[in-house]
């Protein structure tokens, strides 16, 4: 082969591996920042997170249980927070397969629900949980549980309570957020640590607070909450791929738990 | 994950999942009326969607709806769990003739899935290794300007 048919062929061929080597092209930056992003489909459910907590192996669910929270909060604000964490419970008794503990979660759920005034279609559902509760379904109930937050924010959604949809969903992230973390301390696991990291949707949230209309925002409860968030959004950012030491995983179990504690503190009588 | 279970899209037949596919179809009436194509798009997604009940995956209570226009596509970010799998599935109505889902991690490169696609449902799965954004871009391939939807369903 002569010196120039062969550089041409050499040349063919490495223009040949270069386009099959290629990567594909990358989304551009602009373009995944206008993405649409929603309450209902870009935050994910505590099943969500639960399920894939128990992927490395099952956590002890019993042990993540909490005593019963207040139900006669008088501040809207801390009732749909409150909602929120309430229905993480309620995951978190389904998993530990509790019965009783699903139909007493249940039961606050509906106080809570009715406190905001939602529909009658929501507190139609303490019914079925209890039903399914007694039948022992626990796939039932976790779909049961999710329909009842969707339905509860609906509800708020058509009662111009739209402020308040996304404290449900931050009330159930921070509760799903201290279990999970906590669930991970007893029992340091990589895989299972992994979960923990959510930067994105700590922003996203932060983003959906800050739409809030000034009267929500101001709240104390509201203000402490937003301020912390930042912060929670730094230690739940590791490398992707990477999983949280121990100690990281001790840190956003303090951080949440920290904002879980005021969110659930009882009101100071007059 | 078998896209052959998809021929036995019996939609929502599995039990449980009627619950969340009527929780979501009163949730969203509540919320805003939808037009005739929308409530189409989201049967033929759940449909869809439906068929993974059957592989144990759960429907997540959560959609999304839009209109998509021939050669457009639509961008959806989603927050998912290292160690669960997942299920997008997408479902739109005539005069859409073809669509398909595709997943990006959070640096937009395109991750691989496994995909399924029949007409005016498309459906891709995959199992992230990191937790985090990812997002979803759902393509009208053929036909003309119509109502869309997106599930999502995980294990």
């Amino acid at each position: 082969m002569r010196p120039v048919r062969r550089f041409v062929v050499l040349a063919f061929l490495l223009v040949c591996c270069a386009v099959i080597g290629a990567e594909p092209a990358r989304l551009p930056a602009e373009q995944m920042a206008k993405a649409v992003r929603s309450d209902s489909i870009s935050i994910p459910t505590p099943g969500e997170l639960f399920a894939a907590l128990e992927k490395p192996g099952k956590p002890n669910w019993v042990g993540q249980m909490r005593g019963p929270v207040g139900t006669n909060y008088k501040n809207r604000a801390q009732i749909a927070l409150n909602l929120g964490s309430l229905i993480a419970d309620g995951f978190i008794a389904v998993e530990a397969k509790d019965s009783q503990q699903v139909k007493n979660i249940g039961t606050d759920i509906i106080k809570l629900a009715k406190a905001l005034g939602v529909s009658e279609n929501v507190l139609s559902r303490g019914n079925s949980i209890n039903e399914f509760a007694e039948n022992n379904e626990w796939d039932a109930l976790q779909e049961e549980l999710e329909a009842t937050q969707n339905e509860v924010k609906s509800s708020m959604q058509s009662h111009r309570d739209q402020d308040l949809i996304i404290l449900v969903s931050v009330g159930g992230w921070i509760r799903g957020t201290q279990v999970v973390s906590a669930a991970v301390m007893q029992n340091y696991d990589e895989r299972a640590a992994k979960v923990l990291r959510q930067p994105a949707l700590v922003n996203f949230i932060q983003s959906k607070l800050s739409e809030v209309s000034p009267d929500v925002r101001n709240e104390p409860l509201i203000k402490e909450v937003t301020g912390q968030l930042p912060g929670i959004e730094k230690l739940v950012a590791f490398p992707a791929g990477k999983a949280p030491s121990a100690d990281e995983v001790k840190k956003v179990n303090e951080a949440v738990g920290k904002i879980m504690g005021q969110i659930q503190a009882k009101e100071e009588a007059p | 994950m078998k896209t052959s279970m998809l021929c036995r899209a019996g939609a929502l037949r599995a039990g449980g999942s009627i619950f969340v596919a009527i929780g979501l179809t009163l949730a969203t009436a509540f919320a805003t009326p939808e037009s005739d194509t929308e409530v189409a798009a989201r049967k033929a997604a759940l449909d869809l969607a439906g068929a993974f009940s059957n592989e144990g995956f759960k429907m997540r209570d959560g959609h999304w709806s839009g209109t998509i226009k021939p050669k457009d596509h639509a961008l959806i970010a989603v927050n998912l769990y290292a160690g669960n799998q997942y299920w997008f599935s997408v479902g739109a109505t005539d005069p859409a003739k073809k669509i398909s889902v595709n997943v990006y991690d959070e640096t937009g490169k395109l991750v691989q899935t496994e995909s399924y696609s029949e007409g005016e449902k498309a459906a891709a799965g995959f199992s992230p290794t990191s937790s985090g954004q990812y997002y979803v871009m759902v393509d009208l391939v053929e036909g003309n300007e119509s109502s869309v939807c997106l599930v999502y369903s995980y294990k």
